[in-house]
């Protein structure tokens, strides 16, 4: 029995492993560690820190394939990792007596995969040492909330996680993913005004919780004004965090075997899809790009399992610029190899991030309202469900300010509102689309922080009922 | 209709895993507490987790996934200074135990220089050297993966012989939780939960029109081993006959007329309103703020508590982590707290709320009803969901009795989308299957149906309950709650019941601009 100590000798040591076995194998190991401060009613609540190492093995035998993911406590040495590996295997033998995988193809060999980080070098970490600089900050804006009467709530976290993949093949690559996010909530003291804003920071250091809380201030005084407003379609303007909500449903829900199966928003009449049918009057191009310099992710694709829109089988593949809407067409849809060889096309995998761009340069959402005749102004929005898949028909709730404008100035709050709007309504009705700039998906931050959006201006966007919430 | 799930046979509880229970845990623990003291905390509990889970997904004729994971670690929280402190390791000796001890009282010392409130807890009993083990009688894991795919196939295959199904998704998720606690109170817990949740979808696709339509079983996810796929408890063979027919008929049903019904809701459908507008309402932290950033706050504030009409008079709820089978049934709670039920709304008022020690010791209760959880060894236990039930009337009627009653309005069977306001208000939710009533009898599906209301008109217009015959633990897996994001099971009992003139939205007409 040998002693394990690093992340790439785990991989080294699960493969070699997995040499006696039959078929092929693929093994991804991941540390990972986090730092989290949470805080409410002007007191920090549960904070804490964690370290982890995730590793997985899938072995491919006669064309199956089985999966087993292991704790740290098996990582340690060659045996505890020998027995892993002989347990997947077995797992992939079971799953071959229901015969051969839909999604079965080779697996990526070295000179298909993407070109990534030094495979040899360590993996990077985190503690709660990342929020040094934030914790003063943070002190500062309690003091000054408490002598406002304002309450401040809100959530930091930053994490590391290191990936390293390795196959039977030979490819070996990692790659390391900082995640940040930064979410501020202020409340008046008798908590009938509110505000929220979030950031995506990969790194903590210039984040400063004292200056976010005075923009905050400043929707808390426009909403001193109240206006009693009923429900109704109203022409919105939608700040880049509510846009970014709608576009990541959007591009969910873009699988291209959904779409060719029949099943999806994305198919069309007679089997087909809907690809090249122009979705935006407006030369919109929605792309995940893991080059992007703003939100770089991961160059290669990595998954414990298959799915509808990711197949295990292409652990490793090079993941490139996938563009959903280019100019206003649809133009790209989620595609695995064995989509791609089913149906036709190229691989496409879903990069971790999510931009619209198109727009125009240098108006924010304030300059798309100073051209509204008379509507309404959304800062954020909340729990996001799909009602109808058809239409992607989306239902969800304004949160933590709304706002009347007429004649293009802010005039008072009016009620939350449950809307039903679909993503591909909202960019049928977008109106005018503002300037893309990094933004934070409130409904999604706990899985997908990495978009750029622009603001935009939807036409008859529908508030279907009244909330009384505040 | 489809036949309720009901207990068949005998239930017999299994104890701990031995390989478990073989592990170093109260050493692990002493050097971590041990450690916390000596840094100076004035409480701390050390938490060892193992969670095992299957996920297998077959796709028309073909296995899609079957993959295992096992996640292992632990958890040393502290409160130091008057504040929390955490940290998390999945390194198992003593020497990183006790670092990461030192490193959670670090983090509440670096929190507690921010100033504000100090932690206090209610107190709670020693329960030294307990055990507890959900109810089960087949471990899943036990179960060779070729036959839990096999299972799987051939419920496939079965599907898609019906006609009109042109793709299914036949799915089952199987998760084993154990935890090992131990604080410097004295208190030292083992305890096993095994759960399982199955997913039997059915889709059909009009090519010529490019529509399609799917339906889902209304089977719910349970605290059982995997005799629940095959023992009858739930009428899976029945269910998947005759969901062809049921699916063929939503597809060509007639659009509703948006306006207002009476709707006879069933308990596949009411445990989901039930989680959002009582479950999520009832959680005293959000009542006070603590989730106003992310998950949010309540209507149901604490200065209505006694007082607050929160629904009719027929309107009774419990929470309870002890009943058999609940998906938040525990032995004891992630504070050490031992299992409880209570009654959070009796006769249409608040009267109680789901409580850790914190809040209790908050709400000058003298010990807290054991609402404490964490979903992983890495993240630190909060207030989470009991399964929260509301009571079936022992005179009740049946569904026939419910339906009687209505002149024109809608039965609704079944879960699918659903979304309420962050202070737990406004909701729409919509369904499987949707089935007109008219003079008192249950005639056909229509479709494109989404109810939306304000949880306390919702609930006052409940005129009727079903008796216990009625009576079904639904519930799901996912509930989201906490940051980092958390998830929880959570198992939601409820009868049939009636509601008077409630609003009814046209989902196609609600799309169009």
């Amino acid at each position: 029995m040998s002693h394990i100590s690093t992340p790439q000798q785990l991989v080294e040591a699960a493969l070699a492993a997995a040499a006696t076995e039959p078929g092929e194998c693929i093994v991804v190991v991941q540390p990972s560690s986090q730092a989290n401060l949470r805080w409410a009613n002007n007191t920090a609540t549960t904070n804490g820190m964690s370290t982890a190492l995730d590793w997985w093995v899938v072995a491919v035998v006669d064309g199956a394939v089985g999966t087993v993911a292991a704790a740290r406590d098996a990582a340690g040495a060659s045996d505890s990792v020998t027995e892993v590996v002989v347990a997947t295997h077995r797992a992939a033998r079971d799953a071959a007596g229901s015969g051969r995988a839909r999604d079965e193809q080779p697996l990526i060999r070295p000179e298909d995969a993407a070109g990534a980080q030094d495979f040899d070098l360590p993996p990077e970490h985190t503690s709660f040492d990342a929020f040094t600089g934030l914790l003063p900050t943070l002190r500062q804006a309690f003091d000054t909330a408490r002598r406002a009467d304002r309450i401040l709530y809100g959530f930091a976290r930053h994490e590391q996680h290191t990936v390293y993949l390795g196959t039977s093949t030979g490819v070996r690559v990692r790659w390391v993913q900082p995640t940040g996010t930064v979410e501020l909530n202020a409340k008046s003291a008798d908590l009938t005004r509110s505000s929220w804003a979030g950031v995506s920071a990969p790194e903590m250091t210039g984040i400063d919780i004292a200056a976010m809380a005075v923009d905050l201030d400043r929707r808390l005084e426009w909403a001193r004004r109240t206006v009693d407003l009923p429900a109704g379609r109203y022409d919105t303007a939608l700040p880049p965090t509510a846009v970014a909500d709608f576009l990541i449903l959007l591009a969910w829900g873009a699988g291209a075997r959904a779409a060719h199966e029949g099943r999806s928003a994305f198919s069309a009449q007679g089997g087909a899809t809907r690809l090249g049918e122009r979705l935006t009057g407006l030369p919109l191009t929605l792309a995940a790009d893991p080059a992007d310099p703003t939100h770089p992710t991961a160059p290669f694709l990595t998954a414990t399992a298959s799915s509808d829109d990711v197949s295990v089988f292409d652990n490793g593949a090079p993941i490139g610029r996938l563009e959903f809407l280019r100019d206003g067409v649809l133009s790209g849809l989620i595609r695995s190899r064995a989509d791609a060889a089913e149906f036709g096309g190229a691989a496409s995998p879903f990069a971790g991030n999510l931009a619209l761009t198109g727009g125009q340069d240098g108006r924010d959402v304030l300059d798309l309202v100073a051209g509204m005749d008379r509507g309404l102004l959304v800062t954020s929005q909340w729990y996001l469900r799909e009602v109808d898949p058809q239409t992607m028909l989306t239902t969800g709730v304004t949160r933590d300010g709304v706002f009347l404008v007429e004649g293009g100035e802010v005039v008072g709050a009016t009620p939350n509102y449950r809307f039903n709007m679909s993503p591909l309504d909202v960019l049928r009705q977008a109106e005018a689309v503002g300037a893309t700039v990094p933004t934070l998906s409130r409904e999604w931050s706990d899985w997908f922080t990495r978009t750029a959006m622009p603001p935009m201006l939807v036409r008859d966007f529908n508030m279907s009922s009244v909330s009384q919430a505040q | 209709m489809p036949k309720l799930g009901r207990v068949t046979g005998s239930i017999s509880c299994p104890d701990v895993d031995a390989d478990f229970l073989a592990l170093p845990l109260t050493a692990l623990a002493d050097a971590a507490l041990a450690a916390a003291t000596a840094a100076g905390a004035e409480h701390a509990d050390f938490r060892f987790e193992r969670i095992r889970g299957a996920d297998i997904m077959v796709r028309d004729h073909a296995l899609q996934r079957s993959s295992e994971a096992v996640t292992s670690g632990y958890a040393v929280r502290v409160i130091a200074g008057g504040s929390w402190g955490f940290a998390a390791s999945d390194e198992p000796t003593a020497d990183a135990a006790a670092r990461t001890a030192r490193q959670a009282v670090a983090v509440a010392r670096a929190v507690a220089a921010l100033g504000g409130e100090r932690v206090e807890r209610a107190d709670e009993p020693v329960h030294a050297g307990a055990r507890w083990c959900s109810d089960y009688r087949i471990d899943p894991f036990a179960v060779p993966v070729a036959d839990r795919i096999g299972l799987l196939l051939d419920r496939s295959e079965r599907l898609l012989a019906g006609d009109g199904v042109d793709h299914t998704a036949i799915g089952v998720e199987l998760v084993k939780e154990q935890k090992f606690y131990a604080d410097t109170a004295g208190s030292t817990i083992w305890q096993q939960r095994v759960r399982m949740q199955p997913e039997f979808t059915a889709i059909t696709v009009d090519t010529a029109a490019g529509s399609f339509e799917d339906m889902t079983s209304l089977a719910p996810p349970v605290g059982r081993g995997w005799e629940y796929l095959t023992d009858g408890t739930w009428d899976f063979d029945g269910e998947l006959a005759r969901m062809p027919g049921q699916l063929a008929e939503k597809l060509k049903a007639p659009s509703i007329e948006p306006g207002r019904y009476d709707l006879v809701i069933d308990p596949t459908n009411l445990w989901l309103t039930i989680h959002e507008s009582i479950g999520h309402a009832t959680e005293y932290d959000r009542a006070i703020g603590y989730e106003a950033a992310y998950a949010g706050t309540s209507f149901a504030t604490p200065d209505g508590l006694g007082t607050l009409k929160y629904g009719s008079p027929v309107m009774h709820v419990t929470g309870d982590r002890t009943v058999p089978h609940g998906l938040a049934t525990v032995g004891y709670d992630d504070d050490g707290v031992a299992a409880q039920r209570w009654d959070l709304v009796s006769g249409g008022i608040l009267t109680g709320y789901q409580l850790d020690r914190v809040f209790a010791h908050r709400l000058g209760l003298e010990r807290s009803n054991g609402c404490a959880f964490a979903d992983s060894p890495s993240n630190v236990p909060i207030q989470r969901m009991a399964n929260v039930s509301l009571q079936p009337d022992p005179a009740g009627g049946t569904l026939d009795d419910l339906v009687a009653d209505v002149e024109d309005g809608i039965y609704v069977v079944g879960d699918k989308s659903w979304s309420i306001d962050m202070q737990r208000y406004n909701f729409q939710f919509t369904g499987q299957r949707f089935h007109r009533i008219r003079n008192g009898r249950i005639e056909g599906q229509v479709r494109d149906v989404a109810y939306q209301a304000t949880t306390t008109d919702f609930w006052g217009a409940m005129d009727a309950v079903g008796n216990p015959s009625t009576y079904l633990l639904g519930g799901a897996f996912n509930c989201g709650k906490g940051q980092p994001g958390q998830t929880a099971a959570v198992s939601h009992g409820c009868p049939v019941a009636r509601f008077r003139g409630i609003s009814v939205l046209n989902t196609v007409r609600e799309a169009g601009a």
